[in-house]
């Protein structure tokens, strides 16, 4: 099993947010993560990264069998956890190749693999650019800044194909993209599908799930996983909204 | 030592003082000395020195080479933090100018000490010296012109382009608490070219106080670059005033860099004289310890059709403490003038103080002025961003830092200089030495 949650519980500012979430995920599979807003589905993402705002008051998460919550955020990358933000941020005054360059190599460092040469990195760049459709003008700028919200988007597909995780969390990659920069960005993750990774679809709507097929769909309502279901739970969920879970709740 | 010591020290030897002394700063000394002792030395409540309190190191009983003896022999173990420019080398080693004559300067530029071009060409001195520090009522100022003998003495002649630029060490090294005064004085003629960089380092673990002061003059259409580095240690104190005067059409850049210092204070004050002035001022702090560096800076537009733009950036860490001053004077006859000044800092710590005040008075009603300030922390999102692709938390506030004064370094317009400056301020944020590894000098 690579990703095991047992009763996770979790707080922001005294506030629990996750009440006992429990997931398994498996190489190769898709898991969509649905919900209605506030149930706590970006918190998730963040606690499975190691956010510093939250604080896990219970449970346990197990990646490829190590205590993942003793990692520090930059370990649990390197490990192989990729997240695609829902807001990415402007960091202006640092390359996208330096910053691409520095995270790259900080990754190989830890699986014990030589730095990347100078050409072999402009040469990975370049191929993964091809891969989401990403400007060249993009990369040539700093990480972010002044980028619209689909290119942002699509920067952070870009990172993802730079750094081959095992695990990318998708953290509502489709809100404020439209329908053609929705149909790239889908087309990035399924390119870069393998048996050996999987992804978690954080997403509001279903209309994600038409690009990006899951094998499972779970509804996460207020801190807690209440239901799983294959992909046709997305479409019932689509149709019926959300009160029809609230009320079962 | 008190004001009374020093009152004392310049009247009991007065003679030595002059009898050492160029003959041209001798013959402004008696008044430059009266003016002080009315003033005396700036404390707390004094406007512009509030936050930049020196009566503590004032207050060390310093020795002053007044007989100016030689203090330059012997073999200094010292190695600037930016060799290998390929600039024509100089050093004012305490209050002394030293020339290495090892490169030859293009024709009619002249560069030598103070008292050797006042005998050897009294009348161009004579034109000049004083002209901007007599207008001063800066307590340091006025001290400089009381003590100060000596110090570099630097003249482009009209239409001579310098390609390489000059490179000034000033150097504090002796076996005693030591204070030194120097006066620098500049003349780049109509369109002509010239570049300053200025090194101010230490050897040795006694208390140094340097009152340095250096005039300039960017005449008609001339353009003038001086860069001040500054890389010297936690006993030093220095004050450092930078006078501009700048004529027609003419341009200058002042980028002010420090890095390792104890106490600095630099006034720097720019007067633009002349239509169509371009003025490009700014400077980078970066501290730690117990450092506090206050940059008080003037620029005052007299006629119309002037640029200036200033920026300055402070990195401030641990207990140490910025300052910055900026005035900004538009006077009644500075129709469309353009000036901007920004001033960010970021502090690293709850202990760090930054103090920062822009002033800006317009008396001219067809300008366009503006400035900005701001100070906070790292982003932490940012740092979370870059954290969870993998890069390390220290890298990754090391990334920031960098992009935060890269457009500080960016105004630097020697490429080889800009190169070291990158690689000294890279190993500053690392906390790793001042020493420039690059270049076997240095080994």
């Amino acid at each position: 099993m690579m990703l095991e949650i047992k009763n996770l519980h979790a707080t922001i500012n005294g506030k629990e947010i996750l009440k006992g979430v429990n997931l398994n995920i498996n190489k190769g599979e898709v898991h969509a993560i649905m919900g209605p807003n506030g149930a706590g589905k970006s918190t998730l993402s963040s606690v499975l990264t190691g956010h510093p705002a939250y604080q896990v008051t219970e449970g346990e998460v197990w990646f490829n069998g190590k205590n993942l919550l003793e990692m520090s955020p930059e370990v649990r990358a390197r490990e192989g956890i990729f997240l695609s933000f829902q807001y990415p941020v402007e960091i202006p005054g640092v390359s996208m190749v330096n910053f691409m360059r520095t995270a790259v190599n900080e990754k190989r460092a830890h699986m014990n693999l030589p730095q990347l040469s100078a050409s072999d990195f402009l040469r990975l760049m370049r191929e993964k650019k091809e891969l989401v459709e990403m400007d060249n003008k993009l990369t040539n700028r700093s990480v972010n800044e002044g980028f619209s919200g689909g290119e942002k988007k699509r920067n952070e597909i870009f990172q993802m194909a730079m750094l081959e995780p095992q695990l990318s969390i998708l953290d509502e990659t489709d809100s404020g993209l439209d329908i053609d920069a929705l149909r790239i960005v889908a087309n990035g993750v399924n390119k870069l599908k393998t048996k050996d990774n999987a992804s978690m679809v954080i997403t509001h709507y279903q209309r994600l799930l038409d690009y990006i097929v899951p094998d499972f769909v779970h509804i996460l309502y207020d801190g807690r996983i209440v239901k799983t279901g294959p992909k046709e739970l997305a479409l019932e969920l689509e149709e019926k909204g959300y009160d029809w879970i609230k009320k079962q709740f | 030592m008190n004001e009374q010591n020093y009152i004392e020290l310049y009247e009991n030897h007065k003679e030595d003082i002059c009898k050492h002394g160029d003959d041209l700063l001798n013959e402004h000394r008696e008044d430059f000395f009266q003016r002080w002792r009315k003033t005396g030395f700036p404390n707390t409540q004094t406007e512009l020195y509030r936050h930049c309190d020196l009566n503590k190191q004032l207050a060390i009983d310093y020795g002053l080479n007044l007989k100016q003896i030689n203090m330059t022999q012997g073999n200094v173990p010292f190695q600037c933090a930016v060799p290998g420019i390929q600039s024509h080398l100089c050093f004012v080693i305490n209050d002394t100018f030293v020339s290495t004559q090892e490169s030859e300067l293009p024709e009619g530029v002249i560069l030598c000490s103070l008292r050797k071009a006042t005998q050897q060409y009294p009348d161009i001195v004579k034109a000049y010296l004083t002209q901007l520090t007599k207008g001063s009522d800066d307590a340091f100022a006025l001290f400089n012109g009381a003590f100060a003998q000596d110090g570099l003495f630097l003249y482009v002649p009209d239409n001579v382009q310098m390609e390489r630029p000059i490179q000034l060490v000033n150097l504090m090294n002796a076996p005693i608490d030591f204070m030194a005064n120097s006066h620098n004085l500049i003349v780049v003629g109509k369109n002509a070219k010239a570049q300053l960089v200025v090194c101010d380092h230490i050897t040795g673990s006694k208390q140094y106080f340097s009152n340095r002061v250096t005039e300039v003059f960017v005449q008609e259409g001339a353009q003038y670059e001086h860069y001040k580095l500054e890389s010297t240690g936690k006993n030093n104190t220095n004050v450092c005033a930078l006078m501009v005067n700048q004529e027609k059409d003419s341009s200058f850049l002042g980028n002010i860099i420090t890095l390792h210092n104890g106490t600095t204070r630099n006034n720097i004050d720019i007067n633009l004289m002349g239509k169509g002035c371009n003025t490009n001022l700014c400077g980078m702090v970066i501290g730690d310890g117990h450092q506090t560096i206050d940059n008080t800076t003037r620029i005052v537009h007299k006629e119309s059709d002037c640029n200036s733009n200033e920026l300055f950036k402070y990195i401030l860490n641990e207990q140490s403490t910025g300052v910055f001053n900026g005035m900004l004077k538009v006077m009644p006859d500075a129709q469309k003038t353009a000036a901007n000044q920004t001033n960010r800092n970021i502090l690293l710590t709850e202990t760090a103080h930054i103090h920062t005040q822009p002033q800006l008075e317009i008396y001219a009603d067809d300008v366009k002025c503006s400035h900005g300030a701001t100070t906070g922390q790292l982003d932490e999102q940012a740092l979370f961003y870059m954290q969870q692709r993998g890069i390390a938390q220290k890298e990754a506030k090391l990334l920031l830092m960098t992009a935060f004064v890269n457009d500080v370094i960016d105004n630097i317009h020697i490429s080889s200089l800009q190169d070291k400056i990158r690689l000294l301020v890279d190993k500053r944020l690392r906390g790793e030495e001042n020493k420039c590894q690059t270049c076997k000098a240095c080994h």
